[in-house]
C-alpha cells in the first residue's frame, strides 16, 4: 500500500522523527492559513501517487499566503498522470546546509531489512548509488533480534559521517528501522533528510509503502492518521486491458487471474502463472531477448471462460503476434481447462491455435487430458521434462520467427 | 468473432429419459458446472457451459446406464 506524502509525514512523524511544521489542505483557503500559520516562505506540493509532481507544475513555491492560496488553487484542478490531487502539502520552504538520504527497504535477496543512507540526499539514490558508492552506506538487520542504535550507526559511518553529526543522522535511521518493523514497511525512506542551518536535522519529504496483507493489521493506525482505506491507490490509471482482466475475474468465482501491461509494449503475450511462475516465465523471456506484451498469473483452477477470457485479452492486446501459456508445476489448476480456455480464445478470434500459440508447457493435474487437446489442434507443448528457461527460449524464438 | 459453444465437449441424453422430472432435477443437481437445466420437468443442455464440463461423470452416474453420453470433441 502507497501512501500520500502528507500521510508519509504523519507516519515519520509518530515514529518519532522530526518534521517541519506542514499543512495538508484540501482547499485554497485551507492553503493560505496554512502558510500563514508556517510563516515565510512555502512549498506547495500536489498530492498525487505519481511521480514527476514537479515537471508536471504540480510544485511550487509561495512568497506570501495569498500565493500560497493562489498556487493551491491551480494545483488542486491539476491532473497529473491522470490523477488529481487529494489536496496539497504547504510546506515550509527550509534553510537548508545539507541533504542526505535515509531509507529502510525489505532486501528480497538476503531476505533481510536493509538500512540505507547517503550523504548525497535529494537525488535519485540509484544514480548516487552507481556514480559514487562510497557515498551510500548499507547494513543489514536482523528480522528478529532488536535493533540496535549501532548498527544505524555503522550504516551512518560508512557514508564517512562523524561527531554529532554522526549521531543526529543515526538516531533518524534507526527510528526509520523501527518504523519499517513495526508497521511492516516495505519501504521507508525519507529523502532528503536535511541538516538546517541551525544544525537540526529534519525530514523534508517521505515515501512510505506497506506491505498490502499487514494493511488489516495496522487499520487502527492507518485511521488514525486518516488513511482511507476504501480509496483505490493505484500508481497509474488501470488501462483497458487491466480494467478488463480484472472484470473478468470478478465476474466469475473459479480460479483467479490478474493481468498487467503498463510499460509492456512487445509483440509475445503471457499467459503464465503458478507459485512465483509468473516472474520467473517474465524473467525467462526477457533474459533471452523476447519483448513480453503483458505480465499475467493465472491459477487456482480457472473456468475454461476465465481462461479464454484473458487470452482472449493478451491477444486482442496491439502488437501481440503470439502467445505463450506457461507455468512452473500445477496442482491446483488443471492443464486441460486451461488448454480449452486459451484454444477456445485463438478459435473466437478467428486464430489458428497451432500458429498463435508458440508454446504451452503446463506440466500438472490432468496434463495427458490436455495433451490430447493440444495435439488434436496441433498446438506445441511441452511436459516437466522442458525448463521453464528452455520454453520461454523456444517462445522467444518462434515469435521472433514470424507473426501469425 | 462470435462465441462459440461446444468446441470441446458435447453431451447426448437419451431421448427416453430427458423428459423424466425426477431424474432432469438430479442432473441439474449434480453437474457442478451447471450444464444442465431442469425446467417444465424436462432437462435440457445450457449450451455455453458445454466446454466446462470437468468431466467428473456425475451426470453419467446419475441417469440410468447410458442415459448420458459425455463425448469429447478432441478425440
Amino acid at each position: 500500500m502507497r501512501f500520500y506524502e502528507f500521510e508519509s509525514r504523519r507516519i515519520v512523524e509518530r515514529a518519532g522523527i522530526p518534521v517541519t511544521k506542514y499543512g495538508f489542505c484540501k482547499t485554497a483557503d485551507e492553503a493560505r492559513r496554512s502558510a500563514t500559520e508556517i510563516g515565510g516562505p512555502t512549498v506547495i506540493k500536489s498530492q498525487v501517487l505519481t511521480g514527476g509532481r514537479m515537471k508536471a507544475g504540480g510544485v511550487k513555491f509561495a512568497d506570501t499566503p495569498d500565493q500560497a492560496a493562489e498556487y493551491a488553487d491551480e494545483i488542486l484542478q491539476l491532473e497529473i498522470a491522470g490523477h488529481l490531487p487529494v489536496g496539497v502539502l504547504v510546506d515550509p520552504k527550509a534553510e537548508v546546509e545539507q541533504e542526505y538520504y535515509a531509507a529502510v527497504l525489505w532486501d528480497g535477496r538476503a531476505k533481510r531489512p536493509m538500512l540505507l543512507f547517503s550523504d548525497m540526499g535529494g537525488i535519485d539514490i540509484e544514480a548516487v548509488a552507481e556514480e559514487h558508492p562510497d557515498h551510500v552506506g548499507r547494513a543489514h538487520i536482523s528480522n528478529l533480534h532488536p535493533i540496535f542504535d549501532f548498527e544505524a550507526k555503522q550504516a551512518v559511518a560508512r557514508c564517512g559521517m562523524t561527531g554529532s553529526e554522526l549521531g543526529r543522522a543515526s538516531r533518524i535511521l534507526a527510528a526509520l528501522a523501527h518504523l519499517q518493523r513495526d508497521y511492516d514497511m516495505t519501504l521507508a525512506e525519507i529523502n532528503p533528510v536535511a541538516r538546517l542551518t541551525d544544525g537540526s536535522f529534519v525530514a523534508l519529504d517521505a515515501h512510505m509503502e506497506m506491505e498490502d496483507e499487514a494493511v488489516g493489521r495496522h487499520r487502527k493506525f492507518l485511521e488514525s492518521i486518516g488513511v482511507d482505506l476504501a480509496e483505490p491507490r493505484e500508481m497509474y490509471q488501470p488501462s483497458e486491458f487491466e480494467r478488463n482482466v480484472k472484470a473478468i475475474d470478478a465476474a466469475d468465482h473459479r480460479g483467479v487471474i490478474q493481468g498487467k501491461d503498463h510499460g509492456f509494449h512487445g509483440n509475445l503475450g503471457l499467459v503464465i502463472g503458478a507459485g512465483g511462475g509468473s516472474l520467473t516465465l517474465t524473467d525467462a523471456v526477457r533474459s533471452q531477448g523476447g519483448k513480453p506484451a503483458n505480465y499475467a498469473e493465472i491459477g487456482g483452477n480457472p473456468s475454461v471462460a476465465k481462461s479464454c477470457g484473458l487470452a482472449k485479452q493478451v491477444l486482442q492486446k496491439e502488437g501481440v503476434d503470439k502467445i505463450a501459456v506457461m507455468m512452473s508445476i500445477v496442482s491446483n489448476t488443471r492443464v486441460d481447462i486451461v488448454a480449452r480456455g486459451v484454444i477456445k480464445a485463438c478459435l473466437e478470434l478467428g486464430k489458428d491455435p497451432g500458429e498463435t500459440i508458440a508454446i504451452f508447457r503446463i506440466p500438472g493435474a490432468w496434463e495427458d487430458e490436455g495433451y490430447k487437446i493440444l495435439d488434436h489442434y496441433g498446438v506445441e507443448y511441452c511436459d516437466r521434462s522442458v525448463s521453464m528457461w528452455e520454453a520461454a527460449g523456444r517462445a522467444v524464438a518462434k515469435v521472433q520467427g514470424g507473426a501469425a | 468473432m462470435s462465441e462459440r459453444h461446444a468446441i470441446f465437449i458435447n453431451i447426448e441424453i437419451d431421448p427416453a429419459i430427458a423428459a423424466d422430472a425426477a431424474i432432469a432435477a438430479k442432473l441439474a443437481e449434480v453437474c457442478p458446472v451447471d450444464i444442465f437445466s431442469a425446467t417444465d420437468s424436462t432437462i435440457a443442455l445450457v449450451p455455453e457451459n458445454l466446454d466446462e464440463c470437468v468431466l467428473c461423470n456425475l451426470c453419467v452416474d446419475a441417469a440410468p446406464p447410458g442415459g448420458v453420453k459425455i463425448i469429447k470433441l478432441y478425440e
